[in-house]
């Protein structure tokens, strides 16, 4: 046990350690900016597993999310000149409550219905960038989204400073499914996803987990659109349609679903993909796809999607003196 | 005084009358049976009893507090808890989870507690990982603490449904069909295990086909046919009743 619990340490701190001083391996801004998308899509999927993961939701409109979180800080940033860190605030506020507004009305629904409620979702928040002039500036798109300053240093892909802003929000979003995940709020989403009746029965408010799913998930979502928008300066509804929402799916599950760990893989295989396959022109797709087929069939549960076989951890080891008091009771 | 007790409880599902002006009681500390054929209502009235169905007609009373009417998951905070007929563990959670999730109600932190590890949230979660593991040795499953639900025996998945429903901290266990599918050894670990359960102050109403189990560890038993009840009373007064006996294997006399 304690042998794979140190293997299992070095990985992280190795991990770790390569994501920190990788600017200093000298690679192009064409690769680093393509590193912090990877980062980006790792937080999309970390928000995406919470429902679909752990609670067992399948949502198909976390597109909407992004697009609600990247055109929120963008339009503070332009609009009203408020600094970086409190428009991705408003941003990142703003798409938990439109999740929250989501998971109101669809707390009753569950598999296929949830899944195309999501959907058209999606499709109205896009619909409603392409027609809001006055704030989305219509299908022109935002432009010149400045970059993030933060105590008066301008953050880009030149300095690295977007780059461990990006590690840093990751870093942050890791931490945060952890704590909540190894915590009673985990144990009760994990529980509805298995049986939402037991956990009733277990005198839990099931609908109240369900939403605080939802609004964790699209805060998350909405909190990596923020950063997107200032990483491009340029976002238009083109951005944020529906091949983004199924992207993040196939991330979760191609990782592992329900493991933190796999969204990591999962982001950076479905990012470089794409990248290193070029010589393959447009036969990329074919592939991309065939591979999903393949691992599908024979992974269904992700590739990094084992369950854990370490011993569950009792603190402070029941001391087995108590044994003896039971027995004389 | 009573610690449950159901007054002229009725249900019907369109035409069909499930549970038909039913009346019973259980004092605390008893084991109490409910036995009856095939789609007597039995498990209906379990579904009323903890808050699944709402009852058309009656009153239900927890400690001489009205019950009916109440969503399922406050009836649990009410102090009843059960287990099902075909066993909805969370299959894909440890051993020990599944007592955590049961124990919820009792884990006494927020969410933010849980999000920046709060000195609450350890003592909490500690304290509870302690009393689950305290709960799971009782039931003989220490062994079992890290396994994954779906892969325990059937016996040891009723034993966890069992622990599980304990953990909410109810003191009335709600047991349908526990002994369904066990073997004569199993089922005979069962009846002791339910003895030591009344033992330990639980109170318990168990529907049963067992009738090795029913007649053994039973205080009292109500028969249902049809939605009603057609017999009640000790063990050896069933046995030799002959409504009972009709229920189960049909009339002497052939009627055309």
């Amino acid at each position: 046990m304690s042998e794979k619990f140190t293997v299992d340490k070095i990985v992280i701190a190795s991990i770790i350690l390569l994501l920190l001083g990788l600017p200093l391996l000298g690679f192009s801004q064409y690769v680093m900016r393509i590193v912090i998308l990877m980062g980006i899509y790792t937080i999309l999927a970390l928000g995406l597993n919470i429902l679909v993961g752990y609670t067992g939701l399948v949502s198909l409109g976390h597109a909407g999310f992004f697009a609600i979180g990247a055109y929120g800080t963008a339009y503070f940033m332009i609009q009203h000149s408020v600094g970086f860190i409190v428009a991705l605030t408003i941003g990142t506020l703003l798409s938990g409550f439109m999740g929250f507004v989501l998971g109101l009305p669809t707390i009753r629904l569950s598999g296929t219905y949830l899944s195309i409620v999501t959907l058209g979702f999606a499709m109205i928040v896009q619909v409603v960038i392409m027609n809001w002039d006055s704030v989305t500036n219509g299908t022109l798109g935002m432009s010149q989204i400045p970059k993030p300053n933060i105590l008066g240093y301008d953050l880009n892909l030149a300095n690295h400073g977007i780059y461990y802003l990006m590690l840093f929000l990751l870093g942050l979003v890791t931490l945060g499914c952890y704590t909540i995940i190894h915590s009673k709020i985990g144990r009760t989403l994990r529980a509805i996803k298995s049986d939402e009746l037991a956990t009733t029965m277990m005198g839990i408010h099931i609908d109240r987990y369900k939403i605080l799913a939802f609004v964790l998930s699209a805060s998350i979502t909405g909190l990596a659109g923020g950063f997107y928008a200032t990483l491009s300066s340029y976002i238009d509804h083109n951005s944020f349609g529906f091949d983004l929402s199924i992207l993040i799916l196939c991330m979760v599950i191609l990782g592992g679903m329900g493991t933190i760990r796999g969204m990591y893989l999962g982001a950076a295989l479905l990012i470089i993909f794409p990248e290193i396959a070029r010589p393959l022109m447009s036969w990329r797709f074919v592939v991309y796809g065939f591979v999903l087929i393949i691992m599908m069939h024979f992974r269904p549960q992700g590739v990094l999607g084992w369950r854990s076989r370490r011993k569950y951890p009792i603190p402070g080891e029941v001391k087995k003196s108590y044994r003896m008091v039971e027995v004389e009771e | 005084m009573n610690l449950l007790r159901a007054e002229n409880i009725s249900l019907s599902f369109g035409g069909l009358t499930a549970v038909n002006d039913f009346n019973f009681y259980i004092n605390e500390g008893q084991v109490v049976s409910i036995i009856g054929p095939n789609g007597a209502g039995k498990t209906t009235l379990f579904n009323i009893l903890t808050g699944i169905y709402k009852v058309n007609q009656g009153k239900i009373y927890m400690n001489e507090e009205p019950i009916d009417g109440l969503h399922a998951r406050k009836i649990v905070s009410k102090g009843i808890a059960r287990t099902f007929q075909n066993i909805r563990l969370f299959s894909d959670m440890r051993v020990i989870e599944n007592v955590l999730v049961g124990a919820h109600i009792n884990t006494d932190y927020s969410f933010f507690d849980g999000l920046f590890r709060t000195k609450r949230f350890y003592e909490v979660e500690n304290k509870k990982k302690q009393e689950g593991a305290k709960l799971l040795e009782s039931l003989g499953l220490e062994g079992r603490l890290s396994d994954y639900a779906d892969n325990l025996s059937y016996g040891e998945q009723r034993k966890l449904e069992i622990a599980r429903a304990m953990a909410t901290g109810a003191k009335l266990l709600l047991l349908d069909e526990p002994a369904a599918g066990m073997n004569h050894q199993e089922s005979e670990d069962l009846r002791v295990f339910i003895s030591n359960l009344k033992n330990l102050g639980y109170t318990i109403l168990l529907i049963e086909h067992d009738m090795r189990v029913v007649m053994n560890v039973s205080d009292y038993i109500y028969v249902m046919d049809y939605g009603k009840k057609i017999a009640e009373g000790r063990p050896h007064e069933i046995q030799s009743n002959e409504a009972v006996a009709m229920a189960y294997l049909g009339d002497s006399e052939v009627h055309l």
